[in-house]
């Protein structure tokens, strides 16, 4: 018999893992898989905080994220320096200053997540959260490839590119803040990332690509959480470590 | 000169990018129908003219469109960036929001065959790249068509063919062109009206006239040989 939790488990880790999966397509696009990473470990502080004053891991990185995402459009705008610099540059003060207060005994779940611990409510909030990404980058996708094949174009016909930019972002935290929740902060580069290079591999036109980026990341999280009921290994390290042998796989059956 | 035949007026257009200036005081005229090529050297402003016209970029001065369907081609950034995820050609005019059937149309009128709708962009040639990016540039049948360096890198035969192309188009749409090069070669074949630019505008007319053995070293800094041309 499967335990309700293992349920919960596996519902929102395949609803993040997919969901991440999709925009992770969407990040390659623009040259930002990694970027995942350093957003990840941004969260640290609000992870902390979280754990310092007992609320849930997400909302202190989400506060965090939104504050940080805003901080680095900002900079953005003004400094025309690339995201990926500007993001460096936050996320490793941000990482600075959050060891300065994480507990010892917290730091490998703050690291590398727990899903043992769910409950109904939070499972509902993070399936319900990873739809409501689903639908803004399904909304924005379009627009977004066409900005990053020329953002001179993009402006030329009419599309607000700072209004993608911001949305896009704010996108791009809410996913990394649901995927600190299975894989913690230290992995999140993983679930965006490797999916959507899984899927490149393997497709031939745009629809593949989006779509299966978004089962890669899905699949991957079904087999880690599969193979962290059988195996005593955490939960965050199996999805990767599953994303990881898709990838193997789909460079064998590479189309393109 | 009637209004209603002018597509676009510049007056005094002042260009200061990163406390450089890059245009200083250019002012010039495009009739409807008219080709008017903009000629300068490599870092002579000519892309930032182009991005001021579009409004992309903030500038000084009047820039006065009399049409509102413009279409931007900058050829170069495409080539660059079309392999960043796996777009087929139908994908590719998707990003318009254009339907299939005016696709299909579009690649027609290029000379390119319907079935390459399913092919990858990245699997095209250099050119069938560039007759899908005019096609692309004009499938929603613009008045205007801003054009940036559209022959940066191919060979003399796929130049002519694009130049091919855009005149067909010009005939039959009535296009506007606005064509920035540092290639000297097109002004003689294609263009109605030429402006040297760098910086300032060089000089701007008819290239029979504008263009002299004087004009042309002072805009490339060294002796060009003048060719012998028709216009």
């Amino acid at each position: 018999m499967i335990s309700e939790k293992i349920i919960l488990a596996t519902l929102m880790t395949v609803s993040i893992g997919a969901v991440a999966g999709y925009l992770g397509t969407l990040m390659l696009s623009k040259r930002m898989s990694l970027v995942g990473g350093p957003l990840g470990h941004l969260t640290l502080p609000g992870i902390t905080l979280a754990l310092i004053y007992g609320f849930d891991v997400s909302i202190g990185a989400f506060l965090i994220l939104i504050l940080a995402i805003l901080v680095i459009w900002l900079f953005e705008k003004r400094t025309k320096l690339p995201l990926e610099t500007l993001t460096a540059v936050v996320f490793s003060s941000s990482v600075a200053v959050a060891f300065l207060f994480l507990p010892s005994e917290e730091v490998e779940l703050a690291l590398i997540g727990n899903i043992s611990q769910l409950t109904l409510l939070t499972t509902v909030l993070s399936v319900s959260l990873s739809i409501l990404a689903f639908l803004i980058v399904r909304k924005i996708y379009k627009k977004m490839v066409f900005i990053a094949i020329s953002e001179d174009l993009a402006k030329s016909e009419g599309i607000k590119v700072d209004k993608y930019n911001l949305v896009y972002l704010l996108t791009v935290a809410l996913v990394i803040g649901l995927g600190i929740r299975i894989v913690g902060s230290l992995l999140t580069a993983a679930i965006v990332s490797i999916p959507a290079a899984t899927s490149k591999n393997l497709s031939i036109n745009m629809k593949q690509y989006v779509y299966g980026g978004a089962i890669a990341g899905g699949l991957a999280s079904l087999i880690g959480i599969t193979i962290y009921q059988v195996f005593p290994i955490p939960a965050g390290p199996a999805i990767i470590i599953s994303s990881a042998g898709l990838f193997l796989l789909s460079t064998i059956f590479k189309k393109n | 000169m009637s209004q209603n035949s002018l597509a676009l007026q510049v007056k005094n257009l002042s260009v200061t990018l990163n406390h450089q200036q890059i245009i200083e005081d250019l002012s010039f005229e495009v009739k409807r129908g008219e080709t008017l090529v903009v000629l300068g050297p490599n870092g002579a402003g000519k892309t930032t003219l182009l991005r001021a016209l579009l409004g992309i970029i903030p500038y000084k001065g009047e820039v006065k469109w009399n049409i509102k369907n413009i279409s931007y081609l900058p050829p170069k950034e495409l080539m660059q960036t079309k392999e960043i995820i796996p777009l087929t050609v139908e994908d590719f005019f998707s990003l318009k929001e254009v339907t299939k059937q005016k696709a299909s149309a579009s690649l027609d009128s290029v000379g390119l065959a319907s079935d390459l709708l399913k092919e990858r962009i990245a699997h095209l040639s250099t050119g069938q790249f560039q007759r899908l990016s005019i096609a692309w540039a004009l499938v929603d049948k613009p008045d205007t068509l801003l054009f940036d360096e559209p022959t940066l890198g191919i060979d003399i035969g796929g130049t002519e063919t694009i130049y091919s192309l855009l005149h067909k188009f010009w005939e039959k749409q009535e296009l506007t062109i606005l064509l920035v090069t540092h290639d000297l070669s097109i002004v003689w074949g294609h263009a109605d009206n030429v402006l040297c630019l760098n910086k300032r505008g060089l000089c701007y007319g008819v290239p029979s006239r504008a263009l002299t053995t004087k004009k042309l070293k002072e805009l490339y800094g060294v002796g060009v040989k003048y060719y012998k041309h028709g216009k």
